[in-house]
């Protein structure tokens, strides 16, 4: 019955697709969640490739599954992934849909599949991975993911015994989960930008996970990413298998190390989050049996999708787009600190509202006072416009934050608000977005093209 | 004047800390932080409030197991009219006992006669608007909580307008007991709330308490209470 179910899914799945376009609808995960609708453990009979691994984790999970899906492919594999699907189980569904013949037999040698945390429990039962790839654990949606030590247990709960996990050693959340899975651990040695005290709101490891004492930090990234360790137990965090060092930001290039060899890769981004991206897929392809020269020619030739910052320059300006998702402190954080680092006169127009949330609840605005608008008020930003609906919100998290009162313009309406910029010659401006507001980001966009060019003449 | 806040190490999710930050920039206190192997200040030292946040599972047991020896020293501070503020899931801590959906029960302080029910599928995340009452004044919030809180003989924090009170069936929000005040009321209450920080300034002895960027942070309320007291705008994500 359970077999009989299932091809009645497969079936109507792959009838779905011809139906969906000839009628013009966009329901890229509609085939997936027609099968798991009919058939529940549909991802338990339908063909997978030789090898599944599965790419999970708070960020960085989009950019690895990308790397490794394009170095595997230069390495002449049938890749099967979810890059146009979504990473829950609808959209799994769909790209295995996609990967068997109507006979359910894989046409693919190798699926890398980024899966979303949450989804862990309905995907692994029916779908085991042979390696799981763990980038990260970060504060999320305070509402959706409650806080990193929920998800980590979540995920141990979920993930199968047989499943071996690649995971950041740099980040004691990430590393606790599944303890007692085989595992490889990377990480990053010291940088020269490391600190040794956490100047973060946020950090959600503060204190021994085995005695409960004052944790340390030999060297300390950002948030809870650094080598810790416990001086009153002796506890210290996983050593690492596979090692990025000599990370050096002038050549762009760094080290990747294990105990086999190692190799000098370019680096294909300054910001730390891709440099780790890069040290989490070169693991996973040791791993699987890559060597480095030919990972570090792969990557080589690799790129990392930008298109969560791009800039273009528009009359006297540098203009922008910056993603900071909405509701992630961490997200914004990040941006804020990068954003802020660089050389030059700014001004920032933030327009990172969760749009969705205001046009039927109100948005939550609790993450804004996780998330460090301290670096907001660091010399060099000259002008910030708060806008959107949260707008007050964001002029009293700014004023709180130390940023002067004469800085700060706040005016509700995203399109009204662009007429407040002053395209100083010279200035960078910088609009923050998330991805509830990507869409009118971009129509924003253009009126702020348009005045920069006025401004300009 | 002093805040004491407890556990900042691991009592400090959703932006729960700035609310002793904000007190403390309003009236100029000073902030001390108490960890968890340290023993409180307000025992013997004069702390015009002491300030507890939401925290993880985990957490909850950590700090039930930390502040159980000062657990009397609390209830000597109430009974003494002692300013007192917990938010979130910290108010659970002091109840009788946590449970959850497999059963399985953690007992806790028992300063309050209230157990917690905890579903970890089936998060509660909504909106708050209520009333605290004895002061005529319109509270807004946010609730984002795996649990419930159930009990009677219960002196509530705040009448709940729309959302829920300690469970989805109540309408008593939070527990008061004298100055000491907990509300599952998550992230930046006093911030959110002009009026109750003033309030809170008052019993810290502020005579005429002037709160930091106070023009900003009453036309937030002011945005804030107008929306949520909207017949039409969701309430429960």
């Amino acid at each position: 019955m359970g077999k009989l179910k299932f091809y009645l899914a497969l079936w109507a799945a792959k009838l779905s697709k011809p139906a969906l376009k000839i009628t013009k609808h966009n329901g890229t995960n509609f085939p997936g969640e027609l099968a798991v609708r009919i058939c529940p453990d549909f991802l338990r009979y339908v063909a997978k490739p030789e090898h599944v691994i599965a790419v999970t984790g708070t960020n960085g999970k989009t950019t690895v599954s990308n790397l490794l899906c394009d170095i595997l492919e230069m390495d002449g594999k049938k890749v099967l992934d979810n890059r146009y699907g979504s990473n829950i189980i609808s959209g799994v569904a769909t790209s295995l849909i996609n990967g068997v013949s109507v006979f359910n037999r894989s046409r693919y040698h190798v699926a890398v599949l980024e899966i979303d945390e949450r989804s862990s429990k309905r995907i692994y039962p029916f779908m085991k991975p042979d390696m799981l790839v763990l980038t990260n654990l970060f504060r999320d949606s305070i509402m959706r993911n409650a806080h990193p030590q929920y998800i980590a247990d979540f995920l141990t709960d979920s993930i199968p015994p047989e499943t071996k996990l690649v995971v950041n050693a740099d980040d004691l959340i990430a590393a606790s989960v599944a303890p007692d899975n085989p595992r490889v651990y990377f990480g990053i040695e010291r940088m020269d930008t490391d600190v040794t005290e956490c100047v973060n709101l946020i950090n959600d490891i503060r204190i021994c996970p085995k005695c409960n004492g004052d944790l340390k930090y030999e060297y300390l990234r950002y948030h809870h990413i650094g080598k810790a360790y416990c001086p009153r137990c002796g506890f210290r965090a996983p050593e690492y298998d596979y090692a990025g060092r000599d990370v050096d930001l002038e050549h762009m290039t760094m080290t990747i190390a294990d105990k086999e060899g190692s190799a000098t890769y370019r680096l294909l981004s300054d910001g730390v989050f891709n440099i780790y991206n890069m040290v989490t897929a070169a693991a996973l392809l040791r791993e699987l049996g890559m060597t480095h020269e030919q990972i570090a020619g792969y990557m080589d030739k690799a790129h990392v999708v930008e298109t969560r910052y791009n800039v273009e320059h528009v009359g006297n300006v540098d203009l922008v787009m910056q993603m900071a998702k909405e509701k992630n402190a961490l997200a914004c954080s990040r941006a804020f600190d990068y954003v802020s680092q660089q050389p030059g006169r700014k001004e920032l127009f933030l327009m990172m509202n969760c749009l969705g949330d205001e046009k039927h609840w109100s948005e939550n605005v609790c993450w804004l006072y996780d998330c460090d608008f301290e670096f907001l008020a660091r010399e060099g930003i000259d002008h910030l416009i708060a806008t959107g609906p949260r707008a007050r919100d964001y002029r009293l998290r700014l004023l709180l934050a130390g940023v002067p009162e004469e800085r700060i313009d706040c005016e509700e309406d995203e399109f009204k608000a662009t007429e407040k910029l002053r395209f100083d010659p010279g200035s960078q401006v910088y609009m923050f977005y998330g991805t509830d507001s990507l869409t009118l980001a971009y129509k924003v966009r253009e009126k702020v093209k348009k005045l920069a060019e006025e401004a300009a003449k | 004047m002093k805040i004491e806040v407890l556990y900042p190490e691991l009592c400090n999710l959703y932006g729960d800390l700035a609310n002793a930050k904000y007190l403390a920039r309003s009236c100029g206190a000073e902030l001390v932080n108490t960890a968890l192997a340290d023993q409180p200040r307000f025992l013997t030292e004069d702390v015009s409030m002491v300030y507890m946040g939401g925290t993880t599972e985990r957490g909850q047991v950590i700090v039930r197991d930390a502040f159980a020896p000062y657990l009397e020293g609390l209830k000597e501070r109430t009974e003494a009219g002692g300013l007192t503020l917990i938010t979130g899931n910290a108010m659970e801590i002091f109840g009788e006992y946590i449970e959850d959906e497999d059963g399985s029960r953690e007992a806790m302080l028992n300063l309050f006669p209230l157990y917690a029910d905890r579903h970890f599928m089936n998060r509660y995340n909504s909106l708050y608007l209520g009333r605290l009452e004895a002061e005529d004044i319109s509270i807004v919030g946010f609730k984002s909580q795996f649990g419930h809180s159930y009990g009677v003989n219960v002196e509530p924090l705040f009448q709940t307008v729309r959302g829920a009170g300690i469970n989805p069936a109540e309408k008593a929000e939070g527990v008061r007991r004298n100055n000491l005040m907990a509300t599952y009321l998550i992230g930046p209450l006093v911030l959110l709330n002009p009026p109750f920080a003033k309030y809170l300034l008052r019993l810290m002895g502020v005579e005429e308490p002037v709160l930091a960027f106070e023009e900003a942070a009453m036309d937030v309320y002011a945005h804030r209470l107008e929306q949520f007291s909207q017949p039409d705008r969701g309430f429960i994500y």
